[in-house]
């Protein structure tokens, strides 16, 4: 069992009622798909704000960072660094930045 | 005592208005959802204190909140929309084949006899229902399926089904509106639908009396005449006597017939409302006057309504779903506009003022009358 800290942006922290990081639990490896499937499995009210329902892609507005990289266009079942699956770094969950 | 509450949908956020039956106070409670795209918010007609909200963003998709205590509090309900089956395509701008793709929900309607039911007109365009108070929801898809869904195609603000229309005396006729596509009626409770354009004339389709590819911006109805209809169509104000089996022009003495909204008196079926905006082009209204007119024949000769309303420098719009009455003595009429200001008639149009001024821009504006 890894203990994974997720950072999220402000409004789904809002719609989750939660601080701005996370801790969850992911029993297997850690990876995109993994840390998403545990966050809509503990946060209902996110499921299909990160990912889109149909496509199962993440939205196009939002970055996957990590241990200063930009991992977004990892494929989602690659294995994450292990600084994040053992909990010393967090995964970042970044919204586009936007004016108006 | 009677009271009045406002639901205000707007780019940043929905907007509780509240007062009593004087109308002449109001308390503003918001912003809910701070920083979402709010496209509408409805009530319940048989539970007043269960609202539905529509939240949106380009970031985080569609988020559908439910209040069960009059806007106070909300929890997140169900948010998947999956198209029913193989979606197909619909025309592009360009004229070529396009998946449908669901974008956002436009429109909520409850039903008038379960507040657990509640329809969903979306974008790309579909009508949806719930009837487990939002947790879960499933496409009517004899509507996409009607046979000229290949033919829809989205107008500028994208392909939405924004209108949806409830006859209070026989729950099983629908009617629904879509832009580009035109208007709809179904018999059966939306399992089946057929095109309701007779009579519509659009001079930007190549036939400009085809079957679908109206761009109608909204229809309204009053509860005790369900089979008059009235249409705001992208150009020109329609009425239907027949349930919209076919529509005759009715845009009599209007400066401009183009516009978004258009609604009906609580309690003369034959007073209508509509704001003209200048132009497909132009969208704010002619020569900077922000101007309601009011038709008390059912259409065809109008009257500007002008008093507490900017005279000068107006330059907003009045987007499809900003229009509401309430059903007070004397009815009250509201809407809103996309410089964030919510107007308020008390008379039944004859003066107007600003209940709220500096919002976000307008979306939609649905009244609840309080009892």
């Amino acid at each position: 069992m890894h203990m994974v800290r997720v950072e999220l942006p402000q409004h789904l922290r809002t719609l989750a009622r939660v601080g701005p990081e996370i801790s969850i639990d992911i029993p297997g490896q850690v990876t995109q798909r993994s840390i998403i499937d545990a966050i809509e499995a503990s946060y209902p009210m996110l499921r299909g704000t990160i990912r889109d329902y149909a496509t199962d892609r993440r939205r196009p507005f939002l970055r996957f960072y990590a241990c200063e990289e930009d991992l977004s266009h990892e494929l989602p079942d690659v294995p994450l660094p292990d600084a994040v699956a053992s909990g010393a770094e967090p995964f970042l969950i970044v919204g586009a930045l936007a004016g108006g | 005592m009677s009271g009045v509450r406002v639901l205000v949908g707007t780019r940043k956020g929905a907007f509780i208005l509240t007062s009593d039956g004087t109308r002449e106070r109001w308390d503003v409670s918001g912003p809910h959802f701070g920083g979402w795209e709010i496209y509408h918010l409805k009530g319940s007609p048989v539970d007043p204190n269960r609202l539905y909200a529509s939240q949106s963003s380009s970031w985080f998709g569609q988020t559908m909140q439910r209040s069960n205590d009059g806007g106070k509090t909300w929890e997140t309900v169900g948010n998947k929309f999956t198209y029913d089956g193989v979606p197909g395509t619909h025309q592009w701008y360009d004229g070529t084949p396009h998946p449908w793709e669901f974008k956002r929900v436009w429109h909520l309607e409850p039903s008038l006899t379960d507040p657990d039911t509640v329809y969903a007109g979306v974008e790309d365009a579909a009508l949806f229902k719930t009837t487990d108070g939002g947790q879960t929801w499933t496409e009517l898809s004899g509507l996409r399926g009607h046979g000229t869904g290949p033919k829809w195609t989205p107008g500028a603000g994208g392909m939405c089904l924004h209108t949806i229309l409830i006859d209070p005396t026989n729950h099983a006729r629908i009617y629904v509106a879509i832009s580009a596509a035109g208007a709809f009626r179904s018999e059966d409770g939306g399992t089946t639908w057929k095109a309701i354009t007779k009579g519509l004339y659009s001079k930007y389709l190549p036939d400009p009396t085809a079957e679908v590819g109206h761009c109608v911006h909204r229809i309204a109805m009053h509860p005790s005449r369900p089979q008059v209809l009235f249409m705001q169509k992208h150009w020109d104000v329609m009425r239907s006597d027949n349930a919209g089996d076919s529509w005759e022009k009715i845009s009599g003495n209007l400066p401009t017939d183009f516009g978004f909204v258009i609604d009906v008196h609580a309690h003369e079926p034959e007073t209508v409302y509509i704001v003209p905006i200048k132009s497909d082009s132009e969208h704010y209204p002619m020569e900077g006057k922000l101007q309601v007119f009011r038709s008390r024949k059912g259409g065809h000769e109008w009257e500007p309504l002008t008093k507490g309303l900017p005279q000068r420098d107006c330059y907003v719009n009045v987007l499809r779903d900003a229009m509401a009455v309430d059903s007070l003595d004397k009815c009250g009429v509201y809407f809103g506009t996309t410089g964030g200001q919510v107007y308020a008639s008390a008379n039944a149009g004859d003066s107007w003022a600003p209940i709220v001024s500096h919002l976000p821009a307008v979306v939609s504006v649905e009244v609840q009358t309080l009892k």
